[in-house]
Formats: C-alpha cells, sequence, structure tokens
C-alpha cells in the first residue's frame, strides 16, 4: 500500500491537522505494521508462556531501577533520585505481586453458579503515551501490563523524557525477547512530534490510546474518536480533622509531598485544618522540616510558581526541592527545609496557591468548622481535581463518610499519605497502578486504578439458565364429600365467613358453622356474589378488624373467594395498595411492587368453593373489578393463595346448569393453558392432562344430570387440580382474551373462556409468527402438547396436525353439548359495537398479564384476529400447518 | 479449462524459511498452488512476514495460494492481520 493510500484510509484524520511528511508516514505505518503482527502472534500464547515472560521483565526492571532513576533524573531534572528508584521498583516488584496470579488469558473468571465465564481478549496496538514526571516507572508498569494482557504496545515518551523511557522501553524489550515474546511487540518512537501523535491517535490499527500526562495529551487521545484510557491532572484537597492522629498525619504529609519532589499527581495540594488544632499542625510542620511562609511569602509564591496568565503552576518549579524553589524566587528558608508551607484564605484564581503544585508547596486554610472544612475541600477539588484523588485524616466515621460522599475522587485516601497511598499497594489495598483514572469528572472513562483488566477486552460467556420452577399450593386441600368435617381441627377465637346471600339463604352458612368448633365465635360477612369492588372490600376488612378475626372462611364461587383473598391481604397489611400491586409485570420473581410481609392481624384463610371452575381456593390470583376503566385488575402473589382449601361437592349439587357449564369450561381453559404454557413442567403437567380428562369425561354429565354425585365430585376435583397446574404455570392468551371480553361485554368468565377456546388452540397449534423469550422452551411444543392431549381423550389422527383437529373439533363438540353459545355474534353483539371495541379489547388483553406465558407471543394483530374469528363462531378454527 | 495443482507440505519446525521456498517456486505456470498447514500450530511474527510476502507474489503472478488444514489459531492470527482474503482456505 503506498503512503498515499495510507493517508486517504486515515481520511478523519487528515480533515483535523496537518499530518506529518511522507516520509515519516511510512516509518510510523513501519511502527504500527510490526505492532499489529507482533500482536496478532502474540494471540496465541497461553497464560504460561506470558507469566513467564512477564517475571522475566520484572527482575529486569529491578535489576536497572537504580540505573533508569539515574537516567531519568540527569534527563528530566525533576525528583528524587532515590524516590525514582522506588518508584521503579513499585512499578516492578509491586505490580508483579498484584499481576502475577491473575488469569489474564483465555478463560479468566468462572462463575459456575450463574453460568457464566469472562474470556480475555487482547486489544492488539496501543499507543501509548508517558509522562516527565514519572517517566521511567510509567513504562514499566506499561510493559508489564501489556505482556501479561498479550498487547503491542508503540511508546510515545514525553520528549524531555524520550532517552530515559526509550532505555526503559528497550530494557523490558530485551527481556521480553529472550523469553519468547513476539519480535516486534515493544517500540518506542524515534523523537515525536503532535503530528506523530495525532497520526497514531487515529490509525485504524491502534486499538487503545493509553494517554498519561498533561491536559493536552489527554483531551488529544479522548478526541480522537479511539477507546482511550487518559488519565491527567489532580489537585488534591486534604481534610485535616481534629480527631486525627497529629502526628501520623503530619509525617504522611511530609512523605507524600516531598516524595520525588511532589511529582505524582496525586499528591497533597491544599490541607484543610480544624481551627482547633491549626497552630499545633503548623509547628509539628515547621518541627520537623517545613517552611510556614508570612503572608508577604505566600503572595511572593503565588506570584511565582504559580503563572498568572493561566493560572496553572509554572514548570520551571515542577519536581523541584523547596530549597532550590526558595532560592530561586529569593525566599530565605533553612537548608534543610523540606517544604514550603503557604496559608491561603480561599479557592480560586485570587488564590493562585489553591491549584495543582507538582512541587513541594503545600498550601494551608483555617477552617472553623467542619462544615467550612468539607465546603473548601469541594472548592479544591472543583479547583482542577475533579475525580482524581482527595484525602483525609480523622478518627470519626460520620465524617470520614460525609467526606467520602462530597468529593469526586476516584481516590479518597484515609489516614495515609496521598501520593504514595495513591499508587496502591502500599499503605492500602487498592491496586497498584501509575495511571490514575479520573472519571467523567476529569474527562477519563474510568475512576480506576488503571491496571491489567483495562487492557483487556474482557468477553462473558453466558449459558442458558433455566428459570428456576416451582409447585406452590395451599397446606392443606381436603377433597371428596363432607370434606367440610375437615374445619374441626382449626382452632379459632374469632372466624369471619364472607359468603353471598344465596349461599346462606340455602343453608350452606349453616353448614359451615356445623362443623366449627364450638369456642369460635362466627360472624357472617354477606357480599354480593359478583366480581369484587374496592368498596366491598374495604366493607369486609371493617368487618374483620371489628371482630378481631384470626380466621375466614371463604364460602363461594371464584368472586366471593378473590374478595376474602383481598380482604385477607387489606386487613393483615393495612397499608397495601392495591392499586400498585395490580401494576403489570412480566416475570413474577423480578416485579417491581412486592407484596407486604408484614402483617400486623394475621389470619388463616380457608376457601371453600361452591363453583367448580375457577380454581380459586388453591390458586395466588384475586380478581377485582375495576368499573372506572372497565376491565379486571388481576392481583397476583403466592402470599394471596389460601391456606387451606375445602373441594366438597355437596356445595356444588346445586349449582343450574349455565353455572355448570361457565365454570367447567373455565376449568377446561386453565388445563388446557396450563398444558401449553411456556412454565409447564413435568409437575404440572399431570394436573393440566387429568383436569382436561376428567372435564371431557364428566362435564356433559354434571351438566345433564346435575344430581349426579360422582361427576359433580370429579368435576370439582377437576376445578382444583387444573388450578394447582395453572397456579404454578399460569394461563395463556385465551385468558386475557376473556378477561378484556368479559368486562367489557359484562360476559360470565367462562362462557368468555369457551367462546375463545377452539380459535386459540388452532392459534397456538401452528407456527408462531413470533416466538415468546422463554429460557423454559426448548423447541416449539404446543402443537405435540395438543396432540398428546388428543391421543389421551383418545380421538384419534395419525398425524400431530390431525391430532389438534380433532382436539379443535372434540372442544367444539363439548361446548356444544354443555350450551355455551357458538359465537360473540349469538350474544347480540353487533359487528360495529364490536369494531368500536376493538382498540379497548386489544390493549387491555395486551396488558393482561395472563398472556406473558403463552407458548406464541400473541401480536395484537393477531389479537384481532382472534377476537373475529370468536365473533364470527366455531367451526371456523383452522388449524395451520405446525411442522 | 485446465487446473495445475502443486502441493507443498509445510515445516512446521522451519515455517519462516518454508513460506520463503514457496514464494520463491511460486510459478506463473501453474494456476494454484496448496500450501499443507496440518502441522502448524502456531505461526510467529516472521512467519507472517513470509506469508505477506508470499501474498504479493502470488498476487503478481496471479497463482492461487490455497492454505489447507489451518487450525482455527493460526486462521484468527491471519485474520487479524487481514491476509485471510488473499489466501483461500480449505479444510
Amino acid at each position: 500500500m503506498t503512503v498515499l493510500a495510507k493517508l486517504e484510509e486515515n481520511k478523519s484524520m487528515s480533515e483535523n491537522f496537518s499530518g506529518p511528511s511522507e516520509e515519516r508516514i511510512a516509518y510510523l505505518e513501519g511502527l504500527v505494521g510490526q505492532a499489529r503482527i507482533a500482536a496478532a502472534a502474540f494471540t496465541q500464547y497461553t497464560q504460561e508462556d506470558v507469566d513467564r515472560i512477564v517475571k522475566a521483565m520484572v527482575l529486569a526492571g529491578l535489576e536497572q531501577a537504580q540505573y533508569l532513576a539515574e537516567l531519568a533524573i540527569k534527563e528530566t531534572r525533576l525528583g528524587v533520585l532515590e524516590d525514582k528508584a522506588l518508584k521503579n521498583m513499585v512499578a516492578t516488584e509491586f505490580i508483579y505481586n498484584y499481576v502475577k496470579d491473575k488469569r489474564t488469558v483465555g478463560v479468566i473468571r468462572e462463575f459456575p453458579e450463574r453460568g457464566l465465564v469472562e474470556v480475555a481478549e487482547p486489544i492488539g496496538v496501543i499507543f501509548s503515551l508517558t509522562p516527565i514526571t514519572n517517566p521511567t516507572s510509567t513504562v514499566l508498569f506499561k510493559c508489564i501490563m501489556a505482556i501479561k494482557t498479550r498487547n503491542a504496545v508503540i511508546f510515545s515518551p514525553h520528549p524531555n523524557a524520550w532517552h530515559c523511557c526509550h532505555e526503559a522501553v528497550r530494557i523490558m524489550y530485551e527481556a521480553a525477547l529472550k523469553h519468547g515474546a513476539p519480535e516486534g511487540v515493544f517500540a518506542c518512537l524515534e523523537s515525536h512530534t503532535l503530528q506523530d501523535n495525532a497520526y497514531l491517535m487515529h490509525h485504524k490499527d491502534v486499538g487503545l490510546i493509553d494517554a498519561t500526562g498533561g491536559p493536552s495529551a489527554v483531551k488529544a487521545a479522548y478526541s480522537s474518536g479511539k477507546p482511550a484510557l487518559g488519565v491527567g491532572p489532580g489537585n488534591t484537597p486534604v481534610y485535616l480533622e481534629k480527631t486525627a492522629d497529629l502526628d501520623t498525619a503530619v509525617v504522611d504529609i511530609i512523605t507524600s509531598k516531598t516524595f520525588d519532589n511532589g511529582t505524582i499527581c496525586a499528591s497533597e495540594q491544599t490541607v484543610v485544618i480544624d481551627d482547633e488544632i491549626y497552630d499545633l499542625v503548623l509547628k509539628n510542620f515547621a518541627d520537623l522540616g517545613a517552611h510556614i511562609c508570612n503572608e508577604k511569602e505566600t503572595k511572593l509564591l503565588g506570584r511565582t510558581v504559580i503563572d498568572p496568565e493561566t493560572g496553572f503552576m509554572q514548570p520551571m518549579a515542577v519536581g523541584q526541592k523547596a530549597t532550590d524553589i526558595a532560592r530561586m524566587i529569593g525566599l530565605s528558608v533553612k537548608p534543610n527545609t523540606k517544604l514550603l508551607i503557604a496559608p491561603i484564605r480561599g479557592v480560586g484564581r485570587e488564590h493562585p496557591l489553591s491549584v495543582e503544585k507538582l512541587f513541594p508547596v503545600l498550601s494551608v486554610y483555617r477552617a472553623k468548622s467542619v462544615d467550612e472544612a468539607l465546603k473548601v475541600c469541594v472548592d479544591v477539588n472543583h479547583a482542577g481535581g475533579l475525580g482524581h484523588t482527595a484525602v483525609i485524616f480523622s478518627n470519626n466515621d460520620e465524617i470520614i463518610r460525609k467526606f467520602g460522599e462530597m468529593m469526586n475522587a476516584g481516590r479518597i485516601i484515609v489516614n495515609s499519605p496521598g501520593s504514595v497511598g495513591a499508587l496502591g499497594g502500599i499503605y492500602n489495598d487498592m491496586v497498584p497502578t501509575f495511571s490514575f483514572g479520573c472519571g467523567t469528572g476529569g474527562g477519563n472513562s474510568t475512576t480506576d486504578n488503571v491496571n491489567v483488566y483495562h487492557y483487556l477486552n474482557i468477553k462473558r460467556m453466558s449459558r442458558r439458565t433455566p428459570a428456576h420452577m416451582w409447585l406452590r399450593i395451599p397446606n392443606h386441600i381436603y377433597f371428596n364429600l363432607n370434606a367440610v368435617e375437615n374445619l374441626r381441627q382449626f382452632a379459632s377465637r374469632s372466624t369471619v365467613i364472607v359468603t353471598s346471600s344465596l349461599l346462606e339463604q340455602i343453608g350452606h352458612v349453616d353448614i359451615v358453622r356445623r362443623y366449627l368448633p364450638q369456642q369460635t365465635r362466627v360472624h357472617v360477612e354477606v357480599i354480593p356474589d359478583a366480581e369484587p369492588e374496592v368498596k366491598v372490600v374495604m366493607q369486609g376488612v371493617e368487618a374483620l378488624k371489628l371482630y378481631k378475626a384470626d380466621q375466614i372462611i371463604a364460602l363461594g364461587g371464584g368472586a366471593v373467594l378473590d374478595a376474602a383473598k383481598i380482604m385477607k391481604l387489606k386487613y393483615e397489611s393495612p397499608e397495601a395498595d392495591l392499586q400498585e400491586l395490580a401494576a403489570p409485570f412480566l416475570d413474577i420473581r423480578k416485579r417491581v411492587v412486592q407484596f407486604p410481609t408484614e402483617k400486623i392481624n394475621p389470619a388463616r384463610l380457608i376457601a371453600i368453593s361452591t363453583t367448580s371452575g375457577t380454581g380459586s381456593e388453591v390458586t395466588p390470583f384475586a380478581v377485582l373489578s375495576d368499573k372506572e376503566r372497565g376491565r379486571k385488575v388481576t392481583l397476583a402473589d403466592y402470599s394471596l393463595t389460601p391456606d387451606v382449601a375445602i373441594i366438597d361437592p355437596q356445595f356444588v349439587m346445586s349449582m343450574p346448569k349455565g353455572l355448570t357449564a361457565d365454570t367447567g369450561i373455565d376449568c377446561l381453559t386453565h388445563a388446557m393453558e396450563a398444558a401449553v404454557s411456556l412454565y409447564a413442567s413435568p409437575y404440572s403437567d399431570p394436573n393440566a392432562m387429568q383436569a382436561i380428562q376428567l372435564v371431557f369425561k364428566y362435564l356433559p354429565i354434571a351438566y345433564e344430570h346435575p344430581q349426579n354425585e360422582e361427576a359433580r365430585c370429579m368435576m370439582h376435583n377437576a376445578a382444583c387440580i387444573a388450578a394447582i397446574a395453572f397456579a404454578n404455570v399460569s394461563v395463556g392468551v385465551n385468558h386475557a382474551l376473556a378477561h378484556a371480553f368479559g368486562a367489557r361485554f359484562g360476559v360470565p368468565h367462562g362462557r368468555a373462556n369457551g367462546l375463545m377456546l377452539p380459535h386459540v388452540i388452532a392459534y397456538n397449534a401452528s407456527v408462531p409468527s413470533k416466538f415468546m423469550p422463554s429460557p423454559n422452551q426448548r423447541g416449539y411444543g404446543a402443537h405435540k402438547k395438543y396432540a398428546a392431549i388428543a391421543d389421551m381423550l383418545g380421538l384419534g389422527g395419525d398425524t400431530v396436525e390431525e391430532k389438534v383437529k380433532n382436539l379443535v373439533a372434540a372442544t367444539e363438540q363439548l361446548l356444544d353439548q354443555v350450551a355455551i353459545p357458538r359465537s360473540i355474534a349469538e350474544l347480540g353483539i353487533s359487528k360495529e359495537e364490536f369494531e368500536r371495541a376493538m382498540p379497548d379489547l386489544v390493549r387491555s388483553a395486551f396488558e393482561d398479564p395472563s398472556g406473558r406465558t403463552n407458548p406464541r407471543m400473541t401480536l395484537m394483530s393477531e389479537m384481532v384476529e382472534l377476537f373475529w374469528s370468536a365473533y364470527q363462531g366455531r367451526g371456523l378454527a383452522k388449524v395451520a400447518s405446525a411442522s | 479449462m485446465t487446473t495445475n495443482a502443486v502441493w507443498l507440505k509445510i515445516d512446521a519446525e522451519r515455517l519462516v524459511h518454508a513460506l520463503h521456498q514457496a514464494c520463491e517456486n511460486l510459478n506463473s505456470a501453474e494456476r494454484e498452488v496448496a500450501l499443507d498447514f496440518s502441522f502448524v500450530r502456531r505461526i510467529d511474527p516472521g512467519a507472517l512476514r513470509a506469508m505477506e510476502k508470499l501474498a504479493g507474489v502470488a498476487d503478481d503472478k496471479a497463482v492461487k495460494v490455497v492454505l489447507r488444514g489451518v487450525n482455527v489459531d493460526v486462521y484468527k492470527v491471519l485474520k487479524l492481520v487481514n491476509l485471510t482474503p488473499r489466501f483461500s482456505f480449505l479444510a
């Protein structure tokens, strides 16, 4: 590829700056090409390979720590030789100690319980800018990180630290190469210009820019459009609070601020001292070799070490000794002075020394209160130090916590030195680094101490985790004739029987009374036999309170049982907000609104069903009528499940034919929908199948011969068994449609279900236009489930398709047998009226949680089709190919 | 149309040398050269540069180079350095 073509390839770059010469581009392309090949070859290395190379590099770096420190001092004329050597050792030994056992190749972490595995992917080519203040230590650190993560690096050192950095790169490269690293894994620009940096920052083969340095370098990195780790300046506030150990604090601050002559950007800049200890602290500083400036000296410092034009520190002072700075500006200090301390009265441009000073000049501020101290620290933090580092010395945990909340700093160092503390691994357990992420406050992408994980793309391999399932039913279920006698075993001081007036009139309440223990006080709360309204529920709650009920017996159909469930909820937890609890949810385990768990009036709920359909006696559902919005509100939570269910057929012997049909078909719909539910399980399937078999056999008999005890008993059992299934796996779109339609047109629930059922079976048995996301779904199987039901019922058919057709036909036949209307039109609802209602019907059906477990996701357009199919009536259901 | 195919087994121990040799032996008279990479487990920067050169020479001489039996680790390396479009691959 020609140089011109390369230029063309990096178009965005050429738009932003005048690029380097063609010759220079060829050179830069050579570096990138070599690094790219090295990085590619590096992907084949194992963890053992890289760990072997890293160890060799670390040993080489340690060996040359003193030599590199000398080079750095000689070249940059910044800092302290001993400290530079120490930094080089930290950058090798401490970093090694941190990375040596870290997995950075292949699988790096596993979370078997979550089915999650993290896999490392190298970045490739990293372009790295290194600073003048910590030149060789930063290079050593980045080389070790790069090899540990199988990346190649092109270094661009600060021009005034090029030689020492080049030498550091050479030492690392030779050690790496000798122990098997790919050729070309490190390169260092042979001199550089801003154009070189810009060219490489925009290069398509550079995967990451890691810029440690001044604000302009960091800004350039982030402006390049490349992923970047830009780590820049700080302005560390220190709060020296009166409860602190002052001796420790003063020594720590001096240690830190004078370390390498204050060149670490995490070093202390302004110490805010409580009034009570201020004089003592300053005396301690002075005793240990600090010079406390008077007002005139402070002004002189401010004028000289800070550029009055820019407000930033003067480069000539950076990394210089306190005595040299004093000499430069004509300040008379003792020869052993370590630190110049300048009292300031505020923060901002009018207080020049309140900014970052990478040299041993420290500002101090006298604070009259904790509040004032924290405010000044916030001001310092915001004067160029956002996201970087803050320090507090205190033994007051509350103040320490408050300080942590107030400071916008990636590192909040407590009772230890700022600079050496922020490096990590020495005074604390933070990750060792030479690159401090400053978060968004500092224009950075991270607040972390930059480490090996920032040099990796971490891939997450996530295995399918089947949703946890359950089978939750009442503690006690009593069934068969005279099961009501079991009431005797439940002791109660005060029982409220919730029932309807009809059931009281026909003597059902007396039967219940007969089996209650003698000492039980009994009150009968009669409510309308219709879907409960809030008003009815609240009247019931008042009765429960009045009689201090410890037991509620719900005797009735689904409406009465639902009312009793909600009464219990409001009685036990008066703060329960029914509207809020009815909030929609996708998964009951992850719902936003939780049902209350604290109960101030605990009461046992015994449900005795007097119809054979809803199964409310064993379900966690309750339906409220929302008359204002003309729809039903479904509450769902296992705390609503009755404690005891009594399935006694004597209470259903007198059910009229219409109710027998409606409730029986409701039961069938429960079982059919549970059978094909997305949550259907080996625990629910037997119940669903058994219930279907019982309904097909006994519903016609119970309908035609209401006094047939066996048929009544079996239908009563079927309702409960179907409910055990759907209470745990929910229902489907049939119920969603029926709820919407029934509420809008006042059609009994079971009948509404029956109008939809054949159409929904045919619909679910066809290939879905949209699958419902569900970890439990292993391939689409609704049609096969229906075929299995057909087989169980002995309906015949050779193929799945034929069997489904036969099931639809048998269902239609059953509906005819029990005189369920054949169509919505047959109910006297005009086409126009139905059409007008359609938008509301669809909206309401879509919002209904029942549809969430339907085997296929029902689109709104499909709901419209289903409604119209039901409108037109039975015999029209078509079974599409499901194969 | 006749296709002249030449099959060369690549010695994994002397990969760079083998690739240089393959490069030198590329002949315009042959439409296709197949290199057997079955024994190549790892590829280093030197070999990658030799592959780049081989691809260039093959382009110049209009010879199709087919790599046979390349393992997935080596294939990914070739992908990272954009060499995959320049060769054909055979399982």
